[in-house]
């Protein structure tokens, strides 16, 4: 494998000899891991120059703000909880950060704007759900209509970004050996895996994520803070949203109200494929990492092939969504 | 129990809050433009805006009147859209295919066939849910990503058109009114007859308040679950149908995007609970209507009809927070009643409808 494929692969075990040494958790998330590798191994034994360390590169490059996304999502799913949003915040974000650039703003300054909206959307969601006991699904489903529609608010056609420093941002390779190179977005979206798998699994609030997803009324008979933890989660995927969002402009180097339609559903198919269950209480950041790397394995696929058309891409998704979720059954043995 | 009084008992119902929205709704229509709710018959048909909004509604009521037996079950459908794409591909591409393209044979045909594999779908659906007992949302979330595919693999990934007199009834054609909304309110007059004149309404609320405990009691609850399911996936297929015979095409891609959101809305605006347990055929009606409403309105005031979904977005939240405190009101007695007896507090404090599960279920078997 290549440079870019060891750390995952050294990171994987890196967080089953924590608390939880349950074997039942971790197998998901090998299983996620087992499947990258054989997808990976059947690209490389049908076609030519699959083994390469751009083709892995690519993976980070085209994938960037949809592993932040489900980081995001992780969080929230592991809490019980679902976000509808965030595909909408990408757009919203978008539209604001070229919007924002067209009408003269400084960049750092447009980059702080988009990341305080995101986190106050999902701010405000956190403190419907738990202060008004509302389901997670509908008032994040609102939060999506609300945010697709400020999307065309701010403006109905697509702004393309000319602000020379997001473009040179965007551009810039960092190059990792002679012949494979990176962009900054793969970057900022690791660190961000790093600082969730630390929050996630070594801190507090990581801890009591799992507790209110676990059970949430013996969580606060333990005097542990839900209310916090709750509203902390969405907070946490409305940021990463924005961040998202943000990687999708440099990605697309334009914003639009129509941009991501449906990536929250390839983000929490991810993070279903990487392991975590929709009922909450367990799940790794770095299952959903794989989660994401395998979807993007199947597109690069799909592409290499060539003849398969684009739609099968969504069939691939459902069927490994379905045996996932079949093997979760299997082994966690959970009652819905 | 309620009051026997009629407004108390409309009060208790739940319908109030959807019945003031949609009035308000169509009041501010009719100010802002006063040939809204004029009607006129041309050549046997009845037009005006408000038969416009019953015709584009008649889809979304009907698949939410699926919805809401399966949200009763505590269960969810996110399959619907991908559903309704694939009933117009398999209808379109059947009838594309036919020996007599304009045929009413090749059309009657087609539509079987889409329903049948509708059925299919829902069996699927309610296998996964009923006998697998995987959470319904992420169940149907497998059909919903891998539906649209199979729809474009249907199509090939092309919009299909067809020119068939008998398929085009069914969304665009008018029997004094629309047909399509004549279909959807056969339908909620047969769900209506068949879930509140016999105990299978009773039996699907209580599945939903506890599938275990209904299994005990005696019930057959995997099968009502998959019923349900079932019953959604038609209610999906004919829905598809309305759809593509309205524009007389099929496009995989866009046929019913995002039309689970807005049935799930409507059932939830209709004063239904996401938790189960109890449901209202008639405000998941009112629902669908407030949305359809609501579009149509923004489209009739000239604002960009992309920006629906801000407005959308309010009514959802504003609908959602009136019904709220009740939710916290059932909450919070439920919780004290394990350590006191409850609190009359709890009980002043309640919205005009504070229904637990079991005080509707009593009142429904004290009620001959």
């Amino acid at each position: 494998m290549t440079t870019s494929a060891t750390p995952v692969k050294g990171k994987s075990p890196l967080a089953l000899p924590g608390r939880r040494s349950v074997p039942g958790r971790v197998v998901p998330v090998i299983a996620t891991f087992v499947l990258f590798v054989l997808l990976f191994g059947v690209g490389t034994a049908r076609y030519d120059g699959f083994l390469s360390g751009q083709v892995v590169a690519n993976l980070f490059i085209d994938n960037a703000f949809l592993i932040v996304l489900a980081v995001g999502m992780t969080f929230v799913i592991v809490t019980g909880g679902i976000d509808l949003s965030v595909g909408a915040v990408v757009a919203l974000s978008t539209m604001v950060a070229a919007a924002g650039l067209q009408a003269g703003l400084p960049a750092p300054l447009v980059v702080l704007l988009v990341l305080a909206m995101g986190s106050t959307l999902g701010l405000l969601m956190g403190l419907v759900i738990h202060y008004f006991e509302i389901q997670p699904f509908i008032v994040t489903l609102a939060g999506m209509f609300l945010a697709r529609g400020l999307c065309f608010v701010v403006g109905v056609e697509s702004i393309s970004i000319k602000d020379p420093t997001f473009r040179t941002f965007a551009t810039a390779a960092i190059p990792l050996s002679g012949t494979v190179s990176i962009t900054w977005s793969v970057v900022i979206a690791l660190a961000i895996v790093a600082v969730a798998v630390w929050v996630l699994h070594r801190t507090r609030f990581g801890r009591t994520a799992y507790a209110v997803g676990g059970n949430e009324n013996s969580a606060m008979l333990m005097g542990l803070p839900v209310a916090r933890v709750k509203v902390g989660v969405y907070v946490i995927s409305g940021l990463c949203s924005a961040i998202a969002g943000l990687l999708f402009s440099l990605y697309m180097l334009s914003g639009y109200g129509l941009h991501a339609v449906g990536m929250e559903l390839d983000a929490i198919a991810a993070v279903v494929i990487g392991g975590t269950l929709l009922s909450g209480g367990a799940g790794y950041v770095l299952g959903s990492l794989l989660g994401v790397l395998v979807l993007g394995v199947i597109q690069t696929l799909i592409s290499f092939q060539g003849t398969l058309s684009s739609w099968w891409t969504k069939i691939a998704i459902g069927t490994l969504l379905l045996l996932f979720i079949v093997m979760q059954r299997v082994f966690m043995r959970r009652q819905p | 129990m309620t009051s026997t009084r009629p407004l108390d008992r409309f009060r208790a119902s739940g319908l109030l809050w959807p019945l003031v929205a949609l009035l308000v709704l169509l009041a501010a229509n009719a100010v802002v433009r006063p040939s809204f709710l004029a009607l006129r018959i041309q050549d046997g048909h009845l037009y005006g805006s408000l038969v416009d909004i019953l015709k584009n509604g008649a889809p979304t009521m009907l698949i939410a009147l699926g919805m809401c037996l399966v949200i009763a079950t505590r269960g969810i459908d996110l399959s619907v859209g991908a559903v309704v794409a694939i009933s117009g591909a398999v209808t379109c591409s059947y009838i594309a295919g036919a020996g007599d393209p304009t045929g009413a044979g090749a059309a009657f045909a087609g539509m079987g066939i889409a329903l049948a594999l509708c059925a299919v779908l829902g069996l699927w659906n309610g296998f996964l849910v009923a006998v697998v007992g995987i959470q319904p949302i992420i169940a149907t979330l497998v059909l919903m990503t891998a539906g649209r595919g199979i729809a474009m693999l249907i199509t090939d990934g092309q919009i299909i058109t067809v020119r068939n007199p008998a398929y085009r009834t069914v969304g665009a054609g008018f029997l004094l009114l629309p047909v399509s909304i004549l279909i959807a309110v056969a339908v909620f007059a047969l769900v209506a007859l068949v879930t509140r004149r016999t105990a299978l309404g009773l039996l699907i609320e209580s599945v939903g308040i506890n599938p275990e405990a209904s299994r005990l009691a005696g019930l057959r609850a995997r099968t009502i679950r998959w019923t349900v399911y079932v019953f959604a996936a038609i209610c999906a297929g004919v829905a598809g149908l309305m759809i593509s015979s309205n524009v007389s095409a099929a496009d995989a891609n866009n046929a019913g995007l995002w039309i689970e959101m807005d049935a799930i809305l409507a059932v939830v605006i209709g004063g239904t609970s996401l938790a189960g347990g109890r449901y209202s055929l008639t405000g998941t009606m009112l629902g669908a209507l407030i949305i359809q409403t609501l579009t149509t309105t923004v489209y009739s005031m000239g604002i960009a009809p992309e920006i629906t979904l801000v407005f959308k977005a309010v009514v959802v939240i504003a609908v959602c927070l009136l019904q709220a405190p009740k939710a916290r009101a059932v909450l919070l007695r439920r919780t004290r009643r394990r350590h006191t007896p409850p609190d009359p507090d709890a009980e002043a404090a309640g919205r005009p409808s504070t229904h637990t599960p079991t005080s509707a279920m009593v009142e429904k078997v004290a009620q001959p």
